[in-house]
């Protein structure tokens, strides 16, 4: 039997916020093979931010235990997560999230600049992550000068170009109007078919159906986890 | 390697950050430019005051006495050496007889007047009215001709002797020796030039003096007072035994009781090193005020800005650590930013000084040696650094979760 790529188990997140704890996660287990395509769903609130934030190592569980890639993160200090996140997780968020002073060369290059890949390698990497995201032509445009589809195209580039071994957005099409939010989804289905590891978080099914398999959560509990036996395939364009 | 590339990309942001903000890193930098103006042009005077004063004192001579009424540098003493009697032309012949250690006596004793030669004059020169012995106690050299003779002296011959200065502004090209000079309207034959001296302290400049027979100047100048006895000892080790001996002579040459203090002052240029130091050392004491506190005032601008800065920056704070910044690659990178504003107001506040300098220069002598411009810059280096502290570790401690939501 091969080893998941994510394992949760018995995942508690406790929010102490003084006067009243609030339960975001109350137990949560979760296995998710490699080259999975999955969708978190759930309503605000229901906790589906707290476990992408988990799965994301932005935030470490108040009890249970999470592995990625065999490796107990949840262990792990500050500096050992953000060594996790460069190498192995890629962030595509609602909000795009780039650094607005830098151009999209710039914003892709940052995660080879925390891991310390040379100058010329880094720029030879960047470019090639956005050319397969169709922005080949668009290296020096700052975030202000692109399109919101192209913006998130350059944070799909981001996550893309330390090869991670999961990409885990968050509502990555919140923000783009259908058409745009479309080809988005067909570039993840792309990236599927290479190979890829996806997390999807969102709350619109239509978005969800794109995935190979939705799990629902509700009140920190997964409420659901099935396959989806409706796919929608995206039309690219 | 990864350190080499995260001081990069902060040297690149910050530059960013700076350019982003120019008004606003401009004024964040005025503390530490007053501060950076303010030690260098410290440094800079008291620089040139050493340099000045070491030339100026080597050419004086260090083994010679001058027996005055005053002391240098009274203080505030003065009111008690008002009432001392005057020195007297005489005792120079007295002192020369009695002291073993004095190989040069002159008494010298001064004043100011118009000199003219044909149609060029200078008002307020300096005429100091002395023997022969003078070139020997003075420490300057004859460019030009000799000194006045023994003989010139005895028989108080219409006679001078002129600083550089004097030639070269009376003179112009001519050669000064043999031509007439006339002296509060008297007519003095020259019959030297002295070598230059240059400016001692940078201030009083001793070549624009002219030297005649002391007896001649008497008649002259009938008002006598400031006269100096110069007296050049055989050697500098035995100053301090000069110095005894001097004592002696003139005590008895004023015929104190033993139970009377000393009514005449023995100066020598350890005194002038004295007022020499308490002058830097005033220049140093205010310098260093101005500077702390406007380096107070510029470390607060700086370590203000900075914490606007990671505020304004926490969603970027949170991107850097999503894609894997750690702790240590967030405070470096606004480490580098503050340090980099603050020396920004070190280059600005060094030019400043620079041209300040050449203001000063023309009352106070100033040096720049590569050091002082070097301290500058270090000293904004690591007022940046402290100031850069408290904001850069805030910056490293924030939440990645919170931050990304931060709007």
């Amino acid at each position: 039997m091969t080893m998941p790529l994510i394992k949760l188990e018995n995942v508690v997140k406790i929010y102490d916020l003084g006067a009243e704890k609030v339960h975001a996660l109350r137990g949560i287990n979760l296995e998710i093979q490699k080259g999975e395509y999955v969708a978190i769903m759930g309503p605000s609130g229901s906790g589906k931010s707290t476990l992408m934030n988990i799965i994301g190592c932005l935030d470490t569980p108040t009890s249970g235990r999470y592995f990625l890639n065999g490796v107990n993160v949840s262990e792990l200090d500050d500096n050992e997560l953000a060594r996790i996140r460069n190498k192995e997780i890629g962030f595509v968020f609602q909000m795009f999230n780039l650094l607005p002073r830098a151009d999209a060369l710039h914003n892709v290059e940052l995660p080879l600049i925390y891991a310390g890949v040379p100058g010329n390698i880094r720029k030879k990497l960047a470019r090639e992550a956005l050319e397969m995201v169709g922005l080949g032509d668009r290296l020096h445009h700052k975030p202000n000068e692109l399109s919101g589809g192209q913006r998130q195209r350059v944070a799909i580039a981001r996550a893309l170009v330390n090869k991670p071994s999961i990409i885990l957005a968050d509502e990555p099409t919140g923000n783009l109007d259908t058409k745009t939010g479309n080809e988005i989804l067909a570039l993840f289905d792309e990236l599927h078919a290479k190979g890829n590891t996806i997390i999807l978080v969102t709350h619109e099914p239509d978005v969800a159906r794109h995935a190979h398999r939705i799990i629902r959560i509700r009140d920190g509990m997964i409420e659901s986890d099935e396959k989806v036996v409706d796919r929608i395939i995206a039309q690219k364009g | 390697m990864k350190i080499l590339f995260q001081l990069e990309e902060a040297f690149k942001i910050a530059i960013q950050s700076i350019l982003a903000h120019k008004l606003r890193s401009a004024l964040t930098t005025l503390g530490i430019i007053i501060g950076i103006v303010s030690v260098t042009l410290m440094n800079m005077t008291i620089e040139g005051l050493g340099k000045a004063f070491q030339s100026s004192i080597s050419s004086i001579g260090a083994d010679v006495l001058y027996i005055q009424k005053w002391p240098w540098f009274a203080g505030e003493d003065w009111w008690k050496y008002r009432n001392r009697r005057e020195i007297q032309i005489t005792y120079a012949k007295e002192i020369k007889e009695k002291s073993s250690y004095a190989v040069a006596v002159a008494p010298s004793i001064g004043a100011s007047t118009t000199i003219r030669f044909g149609g060029n004059f200078m008002e307020n020169v300096f005429v100091i009215g002395t023997t022969e012995e003078f070139i020997y106690t003075a420490g300057v050299a004859v460019e030009m001709g000799r000194f006045m003779s023994e003989v010139e002296v005895k028989a108080e011959r219409p006679v001078c002797v002129i600083g550089a200065e004097i030639a070269e502004k009376l003179f112009g090209n001519l050669n000064p020796i043999g031509r007439d000079l006339k002296i509060a309207g008297r007519s003095f034959k020259v019959v030297g030039v002295l070598e230059k001296q240059g400016k001692f302290l940078g201030i009083a400049s001793l070549d624009d003096r002219v030297y005649i027979p002391i007896g001649q100047f008497i008649r002259m100048f009938p008002w006598r007072w400031g006269t100096t006895i110069n007296v050049k000892v055989r050697d500098i080790n035995e100053i301090e035994d000069a110095i005894e001996e001097l004592r002696g002579i003139m005590r008895a040459l004023r015929k104190l009781k033993p139970w009377q203090e000393d009514d005449f002052s023995i100066n020598r240029q350890e005194l002038l090193l004295n007022a020499y130091n308490q002058t830097v050392g005033i220049i140093g004491a205010v310098g260093l005020g101005i500077t702390i506190l406007s380096l107070i005032v510029g470390a607060i601008g700086v370590m203000n800005i900075m914490f606007v800065s990671v505020k304004e920056r926490t969603r970027e704070i949170g991107i850097r650590k999503a894609v894997g910044a750690t702790r240590f690659a967030i405070l470096i990178q606004f480490l580098i930013e503050a340090i980099l504003i603050s020396s920004l107001g070190g280059i600005i506040g060094l030019i400043f000084a620079i041209m300040l300098g050449f203001v000063v220069d023309q009352i106070i002598p100033t040096a720049l040696p590569i050091w002082i411009a070097l301290v500058a810059i270090l000293i904004s280096i690591i007022v940046g650094l402290i100031s850069g502290l408290i904001p850069a570790y805030k910056a490293s401690k924030v939440d990645p979760v919170e931050s990304l939501r931060y709007e």
